[in-house]
């Protein structure tokens, strides 16, 4: 008790677990890079030697259209409608169901984005804060600290902070270590995590703060839910195969995980492409199998550009509707967001969609944590409530998405360097490995700080993204102009022919046996060096 | 049910044994007792009738485990009885996580998820919203609905903010004349719809710390980099709490206070600490004192104290000392001081207003590391439905925290550029805020005579939207439940909303908290006419 008083007076501030954790995602090297990034930013007048930002993911490609339209539609800015102030109407309006308008319009924009296959319905919708809040609203609804989710790897690490598990409910010894050594000290604290722990939850803290994108932090952090990864490989495109569901699954029974659902994008990000019905109807028969949830998050579903186009989950679910015996319907979650599709991430527009009524309560309680401002949902009403607009708006983006990443793929073919096939999203997935020396994720990690430091474009490492194989960075193109991506590109050619092109010998890098060590710096998954128990394990299971 | 085979099947061999006359009676010496318990024998000597007793017992208890040990599947063990219900509730609490195993019948919702969405559904605080939301009184189109005193708003100064969008709004957005400091690039739709800090834009945090010292009446300045800007005061409070506590922990909350919603995902308690009428629900340190021991004996660690000045639902301010000795407690406990300030600037009281900010300034050696305020322009500007919440804590390592936590909530880009062109507008705020005082003034005392009128007194309240009334004389028991049918009769009968001092954990019934800023002057002579149905029906009853 003495001692315990004492303690409490020792520390000088007290913050909670949260607030003092290693799991906000700075530290890492590749945060490095955004800093350095943020120093040195590229402009084409004022700093035309500067970095070129290539790692966000934002779709600027269409500004134009929204500010032709906002000019044409004063009333949206104006809060007005048909010239009268509707102010009094919005001046107090906070609730947390949304304003019918916008609720009704983008029920019908994400039925539109959809090729009409799917209709919405507005009762349906939550509105949240950004899509970010959407799943973790979500993942508060669904999980409880220390239930798990599967996500396919690779995928956007911000997944990770809306599940981090608080560290102080964890039973393992290790978290102490993690809690105590706080901020201060987040590279041994790296080190010793790798070493002290095997494959339990420890090792999925050190590796988020390697995260490029901000996900990481999104969906660990303050639901304690946590991730358990789905390996994919580059042998299938990285398509989610039953056998690495029913691994992961296994996995996270293994660590005594309750899982409680898959989340997937789709469109893919990092990955660019969009899942098929079949994937998606592997995906539904897995969830209906085991009981959980599905939630995928489709907030790339209007960058689909070529074919086969977008297929949503939703479509898949309709067609099974006949045979829905286990209420399948209920375990399906949407999440979406205007920030990639329309390129609006400033304006903080996420949504759930769920037909259980459950979630949308629960949901839509939350969502008072994270709403969206009422003057916003004005302004985007009268935008998306605009059909003509939308129509020309959805084609004319798609159209530019695709020009812009021709461009990108084109000038790295003429390098030698090969794109997965994509066909959605403001990003490639681009193998890199025949730029690297040695084909490890130390071979990665040189490489990616050549390319931030002396090429000068900041993109995301593989396995910020939880990639298993070395030498895949995800390469955004949609937040710059064609010059700026040919400066970049031109960045890469000069790079290239300076480490004089001897790599391409190595090229055909296998799935990277010999990286898969303990000594490589990104994989931490001991567990997941294992090899897979037998089928008849497998088959037990099920 | 295997219980009963037990029995059934010892009392069967007992009687079996009672009914056969033929063996004949063994001499007493070795006793049939050495057949019945044979270990008796053995134990004889020392303590027999003891341990004697005991070890059939164990016997039992340990055969009792075999047996549920091999109990068969449930569904076959029933094979009469109606099948169970399947999953009889869908919300499963499941904090005996981790071990089961996933069924089929998975609940739908995390039990946190269930929490929330049941959350409200049985307080009379939102049971009379509800109500009045179905069936609002209006003068001339329904002079029969209910008046509703239960809000929390203020439509005195509607008018002027109106009026101001009107002549400002699309402006403010486009053409660029807030930018305080920025490009002008940043202007165009460029600047409003890309990613911006998740923390809010620096102009509005400039704008807002000079907003809120010119509230205070200059008496305190206030930092731009100590603030962090959430979409709206709620996630601002909740925000924070993530930030310095941990669930489990608590917060002390002098009560009455405002039904808040922090409890639901952060797990952190709020333990009431009562002030008194006969203290004029001043904060008494004393039972600040004795709710902290309380709650170390339980084992709850208080992490800080939580106070709204001016007081929600009092009304009251705290006074200049009460903040010094607050400020000694929390230093000497070592614990964080919270101060909702969100009422700052609608004052019409004699009083003077006191920001904790300017009574930190005061102290020597004292640590503001421990003190945080929440604000936010709901109140004070009307304008709830624009989302703006503000933490400002002197602890930059809350700061940072809490910014990186704000991207669940952030605020949308428009509306902070349009709250910054309207805060920029020097003249219109000093005048908004002169008239607003006058206007509260006013309607205050218009209210608070109104009362009085039909024998209700009033907490003499310096502001805020409330008046804090004392019905205690027209509850038939003192009570909660007194105080709940006078509640009851107010909307039934008089068809007014109050909220009643239960729901603002009041621990002396017979308090109401009524918001009368939603009414117009015209509704006053209304209100004292449907008021009068009460209490004149009560004098005549008594």
């Amino acid at each position: 008790m003495v001692s315990m008083v004492a303690d409490e007076k020792a520390q000088p501030q007290l913050l909670s677990k949260k607030a003092t954790s290693n799991s906000h995602g700075q530290d890492s090297s590749y945060f490095l890079g955004w800093e350095e990034y943020e120093k040195n930013p590229f402009d084409p007048i004022a700093n035309p030697g500067g970095i070129i930002q290539m790692g966000l993911a934002e779709n600027q490609l269409s500004f134009d259209l929204i500010e032709a339209w906002l000019e044409a539609n004063p009333d949206a800015l104006g809060l007005r409608r048909g010239g009268a102030s509707v102010f009094r109407e919005l001046a107090l309006f906070q609730d947390y169901h949304g304003l019918p308008a916008f609720k009704n319009a983008l029920a019908r924009f994400m039925s539109e984005q959809r090729g009409y296959r799917v209709s919405f319905d507005p009762s349906n919708i939550v509105l949240t804060a950004g899509a970010t809040s959407a799943n973790e609203a979500l993942v508060f609804c669904l999980a409880d600290h220390g239930d798990a989710f599967l996500i396919p790897t690779p995928y956007y690490p911000g997944y990770v902070s809306v599940c981090m598990r608080r560290f102080y409910s964890l039973p393992y010894d290790a978290n102490v270590q993690v809690a105590a050594a706080g901020p201060a000290a987040p590279r041994t604290l790296l080190t010793t995590t790798r070493r002290t722990s095997h494959g339990s939850l420890l090792t999925w803290q050190s590796t988020s703060p390697s995260s490029p994108c901000r996900f990481d932090r999104d969906l660990k952090w303050r639901t304690g839910a946590e991730i358990v990864p789905v390996h994919c490989t580059s042998d299938n495109g990285f398509r989610v195969t039953r056998d690495a569901l029913d691994d992961a699954y296994r996995r996270a029974h293994k660590r005594r995980l309750r899982v409680k659902g898959v989340l997937i994008t789709n469109p893919s990000n990092p990955l660019g492409t969009t899942s098929t019905r079949a994937d998606l109807d592997l995906l539904l028969d897995f969830v209906s199998a085991k009981g959980i949830h599905l939630v995928s998050d489709e907030i790339y579903s209007g960058t689909a550009f070529a074919d086969p186009g977008f297929v949503s989950v939703l479509e898949v679910l309709a067609s099974r509707r006949a045979d829905d015996e286990g209420r399948l319907s209920d375990r399906v979650h949407v999440v979406y967001s205007l920030s990639k599709d329309l390129g609006l991430p400033g304006f903080r527009v996420g949504a759930i969609y769920s037909s259980n009524p459950g979630v949308v309560s629960a949901a839509t309680k939350m969502s008072s944590f994270g709403l969206v401002s009422s003057q916003t949902q004005h302004l985007l009403a009268s935008l998306l409530g605009d059909k003509e607009f939308t129509r020309r708006y959805i084609a004319e983006n798609t159209r530019r998405i695709k020009e812009r990443r021709d461009q990108l793929v084109e000038g790295l073919r003429a390098i030698g360097v090969e794109c997965l096939e994509s066909n959605a999203g403001l990003f490639c997935w681009v193998r890199m490995g025949s730029l690297m020396r040695n084909q490890s994720f130390e071979g990665e990690m040189e490489l990616w700080k050549k390319v931030v430091f002396e090429v000068g474009l900041n993109i995301s490492p593989g396995s910020s993204c939880h990639c298993r194989e070395p030498g895949w960075f995800r390469v955004c193109f949609a937040n710059m102009s064609a010059k700026t991506l040919d400066i970049a590109l031109q960045r890469l050619a000069d790079f290239a022919e300076a480490n004089g092109k001897g790599a391409p010998a190595q090229k055909g890098l296998a799935g990277g046996a010999p990286a898969r060590t303990m000594s490589c710096p990104v994989v931490r998954f001991s567990w997941a060096n294992r090899l897979t128990p037998a089928s008849g394990d497998r088959k037990a299971e099920r | 049910m295997r219980d009963d085979d037990d029995s059934d099947g010892l009392t069967a061999s007992r009687r079996k044994s009672s009914k056969d006359p033929r063996p004949p009676p063994r001499p007493r010496a070795d006793g049939g007792m050495r057949i019945v318990v044979p270990l008796q024998g053995v134990v004889q000597g020392r303590g027999g009738l003891v341990l004697g007793s005991l070890i059939p017992c164990a016997l039992f208890y340990f055969l009792q485990l075999y047996i549920k040990r091999n109990r068969p599947p449930a569904p076959e063990a029933a094979p009469g009885s109606p099948p169970p219900p399947p999953a009889a509730t869908p919300i499963q609490r499941s904090h005996s996580r981790g071990l089961l195993t996933p069924r089929n019948a998975l609940p739908s919702l995390s039990a946190r998820g269930a929490v929330v969405r049941s959350g409200d559904e049985d307080s009379l605080y939102y049971a009379g919203l509800r109500r009045s939301a179905d069936d609002p009184y209006h003068p001339v189109s329904n002079p029969d609905g209910i008046i509703n005193l239960g809000l929390a708003e203020n439509h005195l100064s509607l008018d002027l903010v109106g009026r101001w969008m009107e002549d400002h709004a699309a402006a403010a957005m486009l053409d660029g004349i807030a930018g305080a400091g920025e490009d002008a690039r940043d202007l165009t739709i460029r600047g409003l719809a890309t990613y911006q800090p998740y923390d809010g834009i620096l102009a509005l945090k400039m704008a807002l710390a000079g907003f809120m010292r010119q509230i205070m009446h200059e008496s305190v300045s206030f930092d731009p980099s100590q603030m962090v800007i959430t979409s709206g005061a709620t996630p601002a409070m909740e925000i924070l709490s993530f930030c310095i506590a941990d669930p489990g922990n608590a917060f002390l909350v002098p009560s009455p206070y405002y039904p808040g919603d922090i409890k639901w995902r952060t797990g952190i308690e709020l333990i009431p600490v009562p002030c008194r009428s006969t203290d004029n629900f001043n904060i008494s340190i004393t039972a600040l004192e004795i709710a902290y021991k309380q709650a170390k004996k339980r084992g709850v660690r208080v992490r800080g104290v939580l106070i709204s000045n001016p007081s929600n639902p009092t009304g009251g301010i705290v006074p200049r000392e009460t903040l010094h000795d607050l400020l000694e407690f929390v230093a000497e406990k070592n614990i964080h001081f919270i101060c909702d300030e969100i009422f700052a600037g609608s004052m019409y009281g004699s009083d003077k207003f006191v920001s904790v900010a300017e009574v930190v300034d005061e102290l020597e050696d004292f640590d503001k590391g421990r003190v945080h305020i929440i604000y936010g322009l709901s109140k004070d500007l009307s304008l709830a439905g624009f989302r703006v919440g503000v933490i400002y804590s002197y602890n930059e390592n809350i700061v940072s925290a809490a910014a990186k936590i704000a991207r669940f909530s952030s605020m949308s880009t428009p509306t902070q550029r349009l709250v910054v062109s309207m805060l920029s507008d020097q003249k219109f705020i000093s005048e908004y805020l002169r008239v607003n005082r006058e206007r509260l003034q006013k309607m205050y005392h218009l209210f608070a005579d109104a009362m009085k009128q039909v024998g209700i007194e009033c907490f003499k309240s310096s502001g805020g939207f409330y008046c804090w009334a004392d019905m205690s004389r027209y509850i038939r028991s003192y009570s909660e439940k007194g105080e709940r049918k006078l509640w009851d009769r107010l909307l039934e009968e008089a068809k007014v909303n109050v909220t009643p001092g239960s729901s603002c954990h009041c621990i002396e019934p017979g308090w109401f908290r009524c918001c009368f800023t939603a009414l117009g002057e015209k509704d006053i002579p209304v209100l004292v006419e449907r008021l009068r149905r009460v209490t004149d029906s009560h004098r005549s009853n008594s």
